[in-house]
């Protein structure tokens, strides 16, 4: 050290060196307790790790920068969303289709923030390596933000429209919550490596621009500032995270190249799961935004087929390829929006918000964007079931569908190379047969059957009697199972589902604004009537 | 697009989501509620997991406390995501400037070197135990039960590691940027004997399963003896002939545990009072702890203050069991 | 594979990352610029540089390349960050 009096300049620290000097070495080798004690799942999925060290931190953020950036972004939010609040800003969206969506979005997503948070903070404990431990930690305090910033943004929405204010309950019960909840859960319940391979990697890294982006891109064209902040600002976390994800492959490749398997095994696997829990996302963008920003096919066009492309091409020198069905993908991107509107339409007593046919224009913008599928395939239904609503007697289904044991979509995908066959693919496993919507799940299973048979598969748990509200009585004789089971997931029945032109978001919409509840239709009530 | 609308005539439908109005009303909440209750998943979960392959994804018996609501163990400071960063970012900005008045006047570097190798074999070290607590929190936060515990225990973990950084930080004004000084600390922690006590005990706390436990160990019982320790006690004893110029930096890492104890002591007590079983828990866990943790400060303890340790080291467990017998647990 | 293969940034619309965008554009020629609602979406085949004094310049004050967090909403590429650039790449 400096002898006093006779100090030296301080050395100016560059960004890596400081980094470098606060964070290293903050690990030691335990002596104490054994390490295998200490970390005690790391080991069971088979990665090899020789070196943790070798762990580059791409972003190299001290604590001290990430509070004073995160509190930057958190103050910029927070003033538009009370700008929102005060200006009523519910009132300046397009109209009260657009809300739908955010219905899914509460309801659906939140949800899966917090247990990503809670994943991240499983491993923000177990993994060995200080720079990934604090990746890990710093990822799950993000998803920690994201889940509140949502709730924050969409929570005046829930003062003025029916739908939102049940969500945690809603969350763990809805039949079609199901698929992001299991979504997540798979993830969590499994090992660290796979964890961090399916979230941080074949999610973030691949497929969530493809939702936020345009999605979000759409909420600001429809006039939801709340919305966009959040989710602008959410994804700012993102571009840190997806970057954790690429680290996270190029570091289990490099490492050890018996990972290279595990981890193919693990893209193919979670690349299928996500891309079925975004058809959620196709549906929203293609039917529930009455202003559209892109389509559904131009999104995995450039999201999925270009930048895609462009990381499995940068991976192909570890031996990594594209995933497993990429190609059905592909080729359903013109398909799979329309045939998830075709259920939520025809199941519409049995959801948590109303749903419409789309307009005479819509079905135009429909035709131009999806040349090879919406006139041959789907016009012609949505036609039809049009005349229905006309006459009256308008298209319903009031049984429930098959779900598949994996994605826990219904079973209303069709054939690759035929879009008027469904696909139905089964198996059996210890004398019970299980159905899938596709190849993808189908192989999802069959690698881990003992995982996929404890699936609390919703529709199966209905039709045993598992989904009565407490104090019901099954042997009544005005006892109807599918009212109680909707009861149950906090599904107000009447109020909740059904057709939009009938909702009353619709008509209070109409009363308070005087503009049509649908952009794309005329109004239905004499409030909007007088005025225009 | 802007809008005319009679929106003076517009009343909400509700005022808040139906299970904050369940617990408190049909009342507008706030933002720590929206988000501190309820989000966790409770029933219905799909897998078993397969690093737990007993339990569930989240479970209440991941801890022998027992809760009949486990969101009565609410945050007082009321942080949520934007208020914890908005609040860190703005006491890091006040710090910032006593770091930069420190390095410009070289207050640490100045000190005789007697007087710096102390602040390093007191201090630096702490860096590696921080490392341990943010350890522990975030085991917290990983197997907790409920959003209002695991998202504090998360910001714990995040704020243990902006306090071991903090601790880098003055190693570097002591020893110019070298890092002179964390190496020594390293080692110190690793191998001088007076340092093992304590990183046997927290290296123990890493196979400690019961997450309670961990809670009342790390952030009450070892937390409430360091910290007084070091930054009151040891601190007072360089501020005597040394001047104040470690304290300004010192301060920092007391109140940051001064905000953070309100948050430990409303957890800890509010479990104790739930019912009997928890009560003798947490006092079995603390009393044990407690016991360690001054074990494991002596002979720390008599290297830096000589023979004015027993006495300093008396008055940090004196003022921790004050702390303790307000919680209810009764010592 | 040659290193073609795009990279991009994405960015809030707003003032304060106009004269970032600018910089963008002056420092990578082969830039291109995609507006959305909101949103501007930079492409850039292999790599694409942002250069703290190009920022500077056009912004009239100091800029750390961090504050690109405040208004980043994604990115594709591998990430290098230094005090004076920050580079998105592919490798192959």
């Amino acid at each position: 050290m400096a002898a006093d009096g006779d100090l030296k300049p301080i050395k100016k620290l560059s960004l890596k060196e400081n980094y470098a000097l606060l964070t290293r070495g903050l690990g030691w080798e335990p002596t104490y307790e054994k390490k295998e004690e200490i970390f005690r799942t790391i080991d069971f999925e088979g990665i090899k790790i020789h070196d943790w060290e070798k762990w580059e931190d791409p972003f190299r953020l001290t604590m001290d920068a990430y509070w004073k950036y995160q509190g930057e972004k958190e103050r910029k939010l927070y003033a538009i969303i009370d700008a929102f609040q005060q200006n009523n800003g519910q009132f300046n969206v397009t109209d009260a289709r657009y809300v739908q969506a955010l219905k899914l979005f509460l309801n659906g997503i939140v949800g899966l923030e917090y247990a990503s948070h809670r994943g991240f903070n499983i491993l923000g404990r177990e993994f060995p390596g200080v720079g990934p431990r604090i990746a890990a930690q710093m990822q799950a305090i993000d998803e920690l933000r994201h889940a509140t910033t949502q709730i924050h943004a969409i929570s005046h929405y829930n003062r003025f429209f029916e739908g939102m204010a049940d969500f945690p309950h809603q969350f763990d019960r809805v039949w079609y919550l199901s698929i992001p909840k299991s979504f997540f859960e798979d993830a969590v319940s499994s090992g660290p490596f796979e964890f961090i391979v399916a979230i941080s990697f074949a999610f973030e890294y691949v497929l969530t621009n493809l939702a936020f982006m345009p999605w979000m891109s759409g909420a600001a064209f429809n006039g939801d500032m709340s919305t966009v902040s959040f989710g602008f600002s959410a994804q700012s976390d993102e571009a840190r995270h997806m970057t954790l994800g690429i680290e996270v492959i190029k570091f289990l490749l490099e490492q050890d190249p018996d990972n290279v398997p595990l981890v193919q095994k693990w893209i193919d696997k979670w690349f299928w799961r996500g891309y079925r829990l975004l058809a959620l996302l196709a549906t929203m963008m293609d039917y529930m935004l009455p202003k559209r920003v892109m389509s559904w096919s131009e999104a995995w066009t450039i999201y999925y087929e270009e930048n895609g492309g462009a990381l499995f091409a940068d991976l192909a020198r570890y031996g990594i390829r594209p995933p497993k069905y990429a190609d059905v993908t592909i080729k359903e991107k013109q398909r799979v929006s329309h045939e998830m509107w075709s259920i939520f339409y025809s199941v519409r007593n049995a959801v948590g918000f109303p749903v419409w046919l789309p307009s005479a224009e819509e079905m135009d913008w429909f035709s131009e964007k999806y040349p090879d599928t919406f006139d041959r395939y789907y016009r012609p239904r949505f036609e039809h079931w049009r005349e229905l609503e006309e006459k009256g007697t308008p298209f319903t289904n009031m049984t429930l569908p098959q779900l598949c044991q994996v994605c826990q979509w219904p079973c209303i995908y069709t054939e690759p190379d035929d879009p008027t066959e469904f696909v139905h693919r089964e198996t059996e496993y210890q004398g019970e047969t299980f159905h899938f919507c596709s190849d993808g799940c189908k192989d999802i299973f069959c690698n881990e059957p003992e995982k996929y048979v404890h699936a609390w598969l919703p529709v199966h748990q209905i039709y045993q009697g598992n989904c009565f509200p407490e104090g019901a009585d099954p042997t009544a004789p005005d006892f109807n199972p599918l009212v109680a089971a909707l009861q149950y997931m906090g599904i107000k029945p009447g109020v909740d589902g059904g057709l939009m032109s009938q909702h009353v978001d619709a008509s209070r919409w109409e009363q308070w604004t005087s503009r049509p509840a649908n952009l794309h239709e005329g109004a239905i009530t004499q409030a909007v009537r007088k005025t225009t | 697009m802007s809008v005319d609308i009679r929106t003076n005539s517009v009343k909400p439908i509700r005022n808040t989501f139906a299970h904050l109005a369940r617990r408190f009303g049909d009342k507008p909440a706030s933002r720590y509620q929206e988000i501190a209750y309820d989000v966790q998943s409770e029933v219905n979960f799909h897998y078993k997991p397969l690093w737990d392959p007993d339990g569930e994804i989240y479970d209440k018996r991941r801890t022998a406390i027992t809760m009949a609501d486990w969101y009565a163990l609410k945050d007082p400071r009321q942080f949520y995501y934007g208020s914890y960063t908005t609040t860190r970012a703005k006491q890091q900005d006040a710090l910032d400037r006593q770091l930069d008045f420190a390095e410009k006047r070289d207050l640490l570097r100045q000190l005789p070197e007697e007087v710096r190798a102390q602040i390093v074999f007191a201090l630096l070290p702490l860096r590696h135990y921080e490392w341990g607590a943010n350890m522990n929190n975030c085991f917290i936060s990983a197997y907790g039960y409920g959003t209002a515990i695991t998202q504090a225990a998360i910001m714990a973990t995040t704020d243990r590691l902006g306090m071991a950084q903090h601790i880098s930080r003055i190693g570097l004004l002591v020893d110019g940027n070298s890092g002179e000084s964390l190496t020594r600390g390293r080692a110190l922690w690793i191998d001088d004997p007076a340092w093992q006590g304590l990183r046997r005990r927290i290296e123990r706390l890493f196979v400690t399963r019961d997450w309670f436990e961990v809670m009342v160990a790390q952030n009450l019982a070892l937390d409430g003896l360091v910290y007084p320790f070091f930054f009151q006690q040891f601190d007072k004893h360089i501020a005597a002939s040394h001047g104040t110029g470690l304290s300004t930096l010192t301060d920092y890492l007391l109140r940051w545990h001064e905000e953070t104890a309100k948050w430990v002591d409303a957890t800890v007590k509010t479990a104790a009072a739930e019912n009997e079983q928890n009560r003798a828990a947490i006092v079995g866990w603390f009393l044990a702890w407690r016991e360690a943790g001054i074990d494991a400060l002596k002979p720390i303890a008599e290297r830096v203050l000589g023979d004015a340790a027993e006495a300093a080291l008396g008055a940090v467990a004196a003022q921790l069991d004050a702390r303790a017998a307000k919680l209810g647990l009764k010592v | 594979m040659s290193n073609i293969q795009p990279v991009f940034i994405a960015l809030q619309a707003n003032n304060d990352t106009l004269p970032i965008i600018e910089a963008i554009c002056s420092d990578n020629p082969q830039a291109q610029v995609n507006e959305y609602p909101a949103m501007v979406k930079i492409n850039c085949p292999g790599r694409m540089v942002i250069r703290r004094s190009s920022v500077e310049e056009r912004m009239g004050r100091d800029f750390d390349l961090r504050e690109l967090q405040i208004n980043l909403i994604s990115l594709a590429g591998e990430v290098d960050e230094s005090e004076d650039e920050f580079v998105l790449f592919w490798k192959a």
